[in-house]
């Protein structure tokens, strides 16, 4: 019998810390796959965020180096600055990234720095225990708006790729979900371009995905996909947001 | 056609995310614990595989591999 699917030789033997359910753990098959793909498992270097995916490099079989809260887009520039051959990306969730660490995406997607961004949009601070985020959706309950979140109060979510997508030194920005088998085949497809992109020099290669945080949501597997494929991509509109 | 598919059974956190995905139906939690102490998935069916891959491609934790003739 042939293989059809089995484990990417990008991801290491370790078992994931992730709760059941949860979409960290495909995004990060979907990089595997990606840079065995590529042949650049050896040569690319992950910078980890704070928040969930902080053990990322335990997981993922390249390099990898870990920033202080929301500053992978700091630490990514200076290393695809001094070795511009090697393949660089960033993992970081919303609070990381849409909130403590705004400024060094914004500024690293201005300036055109040449490495990929994975962004995991869950809506909430998952590894603190379901704080509310910047990308939290109006009417969503976290553990800092037991009310939900209000337009009046919290103003309303950051739409991150669109947002940076204003900005001439991005040249890709694709939101996706990974919630069933189909949108996770184009996930793949997207982070995929990103990288190509960034082989080619091409610059600032950023990829949204919508992420499910069943533990923190408190709702099943099931009912966190739905979530994920209705109210926020509603929201946050899946597809290519800048391409040039 | 002739597929297999294997769970990597102590791996698995019981999410259900291969049973929802599986368009043949033929994936369930089962009634025992595994290692961690979840209910793992496993195939109730395996002459009805046929070997999409579905829930190897859905499962975060890695647990599932797929072989077809
Ligand atoms: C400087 C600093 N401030 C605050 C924290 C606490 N903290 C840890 S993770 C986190 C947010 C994580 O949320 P997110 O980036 O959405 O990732 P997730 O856990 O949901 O994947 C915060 C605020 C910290 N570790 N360091």
């Amino acid at each position: 019998m042939k293989p059809v699917y089995v484990k990417s030789k990008g991801l290491q033997d370790t078992e994931l810390h992730y709760c059941p359910g949860c979409s960290h753990g495909i995004v990060h098959k979907l990089i595997a796959e990606t840079l065995e793909e590529l042949n650049i498992i050896d040569t690319s270097v992950l910078i980890c965020p704070v928040g969930c995916g902080v053990f990322a490099g335990n997981y993922l079989a390249c390099d990898a180096v870990e920033a202080a809260h929301g500053r992978a887009p700091a630490v990514a520039t200076g290393i695809k600055r001094t070795c511009p051959d090697q393949p660089v990306f960033t993992y970081q969730g919303d609070g990381d990234l849409a909130s403590i660490g705004i400024a060094e995406i914004v500024h690293a997607a201005m300036r055109g720095e040449k490495f990929t961004t994975i962004f995991i949009n869950n809506g909430i601070y998952g590894m603190t225990g379901g704080q509310m985020a910047p990308t939290t959706l109006i009417g969503q309950k976290a553990t800092t708006a037991p009310l939900g979140r209000q337009k009046e109060l919290h103003g309303e979510p950051i739409r991150m790729c669109e947002m940076l997508s204003s900005l001439g030194g991005l040249v890709y920005a694709e939101r996706v979900c990974v919630a069933d088998v189909p949108h996770i085949i184009k996930a793949k497809r997207a982070i995929k371009k990103a990288f190509t992109k960034q082989l080619n020099n091409e610059g600032f290669t950023f990829v949204e995905v919508l992420a499910a945080c069943p533990t923190n949501w408190a709702m099943t597997t099931r009912k966190a996909n739905e979530w994920v494929l209705g109210p926020m991509a509603e929201y946050y509109p899946l597809g290519v947001i800048k391409e040039v | 056609m002739a597929a297999k598919v294997i769970f990597d059974r102590d791996r698995c956190k019981g999410c259900e995310l291969c049973v929802d995905a599986c368009p043949v139906h033929i994936l369930a939690l089962e009634e025992s614990t595994n290692r961690k102490g979840y209910h793992p998935a496993g195939c109730t069916d395996t002459s009805k595989c046929i070997g999409c891959a579905s829930c190897a491609r859905i499962c975060p934790d890695s647990v599932i591999s797929v072989y077809r003739d």
